[in-house]
């Protein structure tokens, strides 16, 4: 069955707090919003690599951490009734014959809208693949970083490497399907759940795994097929038997399918002027850390100056009818009503 | 002040450093390739580097937050510190780093 096709006016690609804030900017001029975000949740950076860290330049905020100015700003568009596909990548983006967009993500949805926002950040959030010669050549074969069916691991010599939660959830869940489980980490010290920690060294002690401290450093197979892994630790090198590898090294952004749409780059951020904040397709604009302009500096408040000034360009894309009054929203009853305070 | 950077073709950078920046604001200012997604938060690894042992020692301990993000880089060694944790100081003039595989920013789209 094929998803419905979700028509809009913007689609907004990616949620981080300048996504957020785009959708207040475009919302005030009566456009609607769909966001796409490859995270689970709202917030981008913020939600990812620093939830409980400090924030001291927000204007109006002498401090506040990237968890509560992503509540803050969810708070603010709640009125807009935006859209939010969470845990998807947009994969392609065209230009149709009739100057709408065609977005489409990986989860094989589909969207039409006369207006695209990339607010990507630093790009996708991809899980951070080990620096291991030629583990691309058993990525997806023998080398997952997610585990979609456990089922998929039973009967297989397990190699898990690292010391967070994931590492540790998987080597308990996987250990009763598995042939053989090893698990590798640095060092013999772990950040994941305590109860997870002592479990596994349980295990060990059992003679139910292996528990190596070091790090890969080669792998051996053929044709994407693992046979085996050599492991560096304090005592040499250790070979182990593995035909199926679970990396946890946590998350990186990457540019990814961005690339992919023909827009003008500039050290793999989107070129835009300084006027509207418009790519060199008319119609995708590009706002946040994941655009360049003479004088771009990365700041949460230079993106929310950006999504401001787009909408406005936007405007004029989806209603080229309309006349736009700029309004103060302290001073308009029209705008107040669209916040749902008057 | 100088910071001395191996880069991770092997290259190496004698770079002008000022005091009180961090080592990885120097080496992105120089546009070495460090990736460095989150600015110096402790809070990516993507400014991974190896310290020369003679300087180790004149390093403060990696805090437990600089371990933890340590363990999302597949590359740490005994010698792997976060550059962002490392404060340029007088004392540190002269510093070598080896900037680790992980650290690569992503090869340009082309």
């Amino acid at each position: 069955m094929t998803n419905p096709i979700v028509e809009t006016d913007v689609v907004i690609i990616g949620a981080g707090p300048v996504g957020l804030f785009a959708v207040f900017e475009l919302g005030l001029l009566d456009m609607k919003c769909q966001l796409i975000d490859i995270l689970d949740r709202p917030g981008g950076q913020c939600a990812e690599l620093y939830p409980e860290k400090p924030i001291y330049d927000i204007p109006g905020y002498p401090v506040i951490t990237g968890q509560e100015l992503t509540e803050k700003l969810m708070e603010q568009i709640a009125p807009f009734g935006a859209e939010f596909h969470y845990s998807r990548m947009v994969t392609q983006l065209e230009k149709l014959g009739d100057g709408s967009f065609r977005t489409v993500t990986d989860e094989g949805e589909e969207f039409h809208s006369k207006v695209v926002v990339i607010a990507a950040g630093g790009g996708s959030f991809q899980p951070k693949r080990p620096p291991v010669n030629g583990i691309e050549n058993y990525e997806e074969k023998s080398v997952f970083y997610s585990v979609r069916k456990m089922e998929a691991f039973r009967g297989h010599d397990l190699l898990i490497v690292g010391g967070g939660d994931s590492a540790l959830d998987w080597t308990l869940n996987l250990l009763p399907l598995a042939n053989s489980v090893t698990l590798v980490h640095r060092r013999d010290e772990f950040r994941a759940a305590p109860a997870s920690v002592n479990e596994m060294r349980q295990k060990v002690a059992e003679g139910k795994m292996t528990l190596l401290i070091g790090q890969v450093t080669e792998l051996e197979g053929e044709n994407g097929e693992l046979s085996g892994a050599q492991i560096k630790t304090a005592e040499g090198v250790v070979a182990v038997k593995a035909d199926r590898m679970l990396p946890f090294f946590g998350l990186t952004m990457k540019l990814g399918p961005v690339a992919d749409w023909g827009l003008e780059l500039n050290d793999n951020l989107i070129a835009v002027d300084t006027e509207k904040f418009e790519s060199s397709i008319p119609g995708i604009f590009a706002i946040g850390d994941i655009n360049y302009y003479p004088g771009k500096l990365k700041l949460i408040l230079s993106g929310f100056h950006e999504a401001a000034l787009m909408a406005q360009a936007a405007k004029k894309i989806v209603s080229p009818d309309e006349r736009v009054i700029f309004q103060y929203t302290t001073s308009s009853t029209k705008l107040q009503k669209k916040l749902g305070v008057a | 002040m100088k910071l001395i950077v191996t880069d991770q073709a092997g290259v190496v950078h004698e770079l002008e450093a000022l005091e009180g920046w961090r080592a990885m604001e120097v080496i992105r200012d120089w546009g070495l390739n460090i990736k460095a997604e989150c600015g110096g938060a402790c809070s990516c690894a993507t400014c991974h580097v190896y310290v020369d042992p003679n300087w180790a020692d004149r390093l403060h301990p990696p805090t437990e937050e600089e371990e933890n993000m340590l363990d999302s880089a597949a590359d740490a060694t005994e010698e792997s510190r976060l550059s962002c944790q490392i404060i340029m100081t007088d004392e540190l003039d002269g510093l070598e780093l080896t900037l680790a595989p992980s650290a690569a920013k992503d090869e340009a789209a082309a």
